[in-house]
């Protein structure tokens, strides 16, 4: 058998699989979005779903949102795992690696109980200001879920990902040779300029490509804001859902033009994520 | 020359990211045993064994929605690693056109949320019957799962060099044979991984199987949404303990058998749920 035969029928299967479940449902969303419905009998392609859709001021305000979520979360994210890597990069792998593994494998839906059980008007962060003498009533507290700020959703993101991006910066670190800092060191570097001229530089293709995936992941999730969002705006992925549950078939087309939107952008992140990590690889 | 400075700044370091890793899982075991804990009392007043009745009572459903969980992930694992293990093995092993392309095809589905692929696919699900079903649920939940076990086992076939195979073959063992006996055994930790993984991913699933099983199909996180929708934290702290068992075992298994992945880090373990 040529390699070539080989290498087709090896990858069939996985191509099958992933061709007719993801690929031909994009397709059916696209179908669908462009107002190709045969089941409601619209089978006339047009493009106002997308026209309805992308003018109008609930989706501007949802991808605002959605933008600012996933634009935060990355962030404080990616700021607080370089700090974590460096401050852990020193004690045992194993170590680390537990406490670094537990938020990865933890659920979503869980973090998010865990942090909504911490930061509610009666959570342990509320009882905590009450017994400091902060607040009185838990309606002193602020109110940091269901909020417009998204605090909630954005702590459940950074605690779920912070040991994501930290454990790809933590192999990063380990390639960069402590003697080079040593030696920026002895040259007269202090501790900032040690860690902006020597160690981010070498440590910067890793952290880009690890808040690029956190980046796309936290744009097009759904259970956290679902959960922890208030209910208007919302982003994107629960704007999508809420059309699409609408007892009115006819807003079908525009939550699937939502979807459409969703995966296109999701689709350029990831594109952008696997260029650069080839170019990583090819050092 | 290393400081000692330095060396004893790291258990400072460590500790303080380990308290912030467990600073929210602390309510939720906390609550699971509250009994009377009213603002603004730190620790509970009385404790009390409801939420772990509730998880054994027969009207609430859990035990039949953990069932179906582990029903689903357990195929779902089988079938992602059946079907991964051949992509990941042309892709480790060999070099070819479009390879870079296929790559890309694999891994889309891990960073386009399957919500946007599973709504446009809900609707031929529905004509074909498999709307409502555990079938529908367990196909849907290979969009994400097919892709992590087959990138986790490119880079198990990758760091391969296949000389021992070559031996086994010069040695006159069918391709089969060599397969079974020498690439198998090789690779059977990183099929470990990628097992535990997709079994995860399921586990830890819930807009899909919302979707696709409609309400028909309750899961364990079905049950653990609509708790924490309400206002009962022991009922929602004690689903929550139940849901993160998994990972903790997983987690546990993997560190004491699996040895450490080394630079590679576990490539997808940042998007389990």
């Amino acid at each position: 058998m040529s390699d070539r035969v080989k290498i087709a029928l090896l990858l069939t299967p996985a191509l099958l699989v992933l061709g007719v479940l993801f690929s031909g449902g994009v397709l059916a969303a696209l179908l669908q979005s462009l107002g190709y419905f045969p089941a409601i009998g619209m089978t006339e392609f047009s493009l106002d779903a997308y026209r309805e859709v992308l003018g109008s001021r609930d989706f501007l305000d949802s991808l605002g949102l959605t933008v600012y979520i996933a634009g935060a979360s990355t962030a404080i994210s990616t700021v607080l795992a370089v700090a974590a890597a460096l401050a852990l990069r020193r004690s045992s792998g194993r170590v680390s690696a537990v406490v670094f593994q537990l938020p990865i494998t933890i659920p979503h839906l869980v973090a998010a109980v865990g942090v909504a059980l911490v930061v509610s008007q009666t959570g342990l962060g509320a009882r905590l200001a009450a017994a400091l003498g902060l607040v009185g009533e838990p309606s002193e507290f602020p109110a940091l879920l269901y909020d417009p700020y998204s605090v909630g959703i954005i702590l459940t993101y950074v605690w779920k990902e912070v040991p994501f991006i930290a454990l790809i910066v933590l192999a990063a670190l380990r390639g960069v040779s402590e003697e080079l800092e040593e030696v920026a060191g002895t040259l007269g570097a202090n501790a900032w300029q040690r860690f902006w001229y020597v160690t981010l530089p070498l440590i910067s293709p890793g952290v880009v490509a690890g808040s690029l995936i956190v980046f796309a992941f936290t744009f097009g999730a759904f259970e956290i804001p679902f959960l922890l969002g208030q209910t208007y705006p919302n982003i994107l992925p629960v704007m999508a859902y809420n059309e699409y549950r609408d007892i009115d078939l006819a807003a079908r087309p525009a939550a699937m033009a939502i979807n459409v939107v969703i995966a296109v952008m999701t689709a350029l992140f990831a594109a952008l994520y696997l260029r650069l990590s080839r170019r990583l690889r090819r050092g | 020359m290393a400081s000692p400075y330095k060396k004893r700044r790291a258990p400072v370091g460590l500790a303080l990211v380990a308290a912030l890793v467990a600073l929210p899982l602390v309510p939720i075991l906390l609550w699971t045993f509250a009994g009377e804990w009213r603002f603004p009392d730190l620790l509970p007043k009385e404790w009390s064994l409801r939420g772990i009745q509730h998880l054994t009572a027969p009207g609430s459903r859990v035990a039949e929605a953990v069932f179906t969980s582990l029903g689903i992930a357990v195929a779902v694992t089988v079938a992602a690693v059946a079907v991964g293990l051949p992509a990941g093995m042309a892709l480790g092993t060999y070099r070819f056109r479009l390879k870079g392309l296929v790559i890309f095809l694999i891994l889309l589905p891990i960073l386009v949320p399957p919500l946007a692929s599973t709504m446009g696919i809900h609707l031929t699900f529905i004509r074909l019957g498999l709307a409502d079903t555990a079938f529908g649920v367990f196909l849907v939940h290979l969009v994400p799962t097919v892709p992590y076990a087959a990138i986790i086992l490119t880079s198990v076939f990758a760091d391969r060099t296949g000389e021992l195979e070559e031996a086994a073959r010069t040695l006159g063992a069918s391709p089969l044979r060599a397969f079974v006996y020498v690439t198998l055994p090789e690779v059977a930790p990183g099929i470990a991984v990628a097992a535990l993984f997709s079994f995860l991913v399921s586990w830890s699933q819930y807009i899909l199987t919302l979707l696709i099983g409609g309400g028909s199909v309750v899961t364990l996180p079905m049950l653990l949404f609509s708790a924490a929708s309400g206002s009962d934290p022991v009922i929602t702290s004690s689903l929550a303990v139940v849901f993160a068992l998994p990972a903790v075992v997983v987690l546990l298994i993997a560190l004491r058998y699996l040895k450490p992945s080394g630079d590679q880090g576990l490539p997808g373990l940042g998007k389990v749920s």
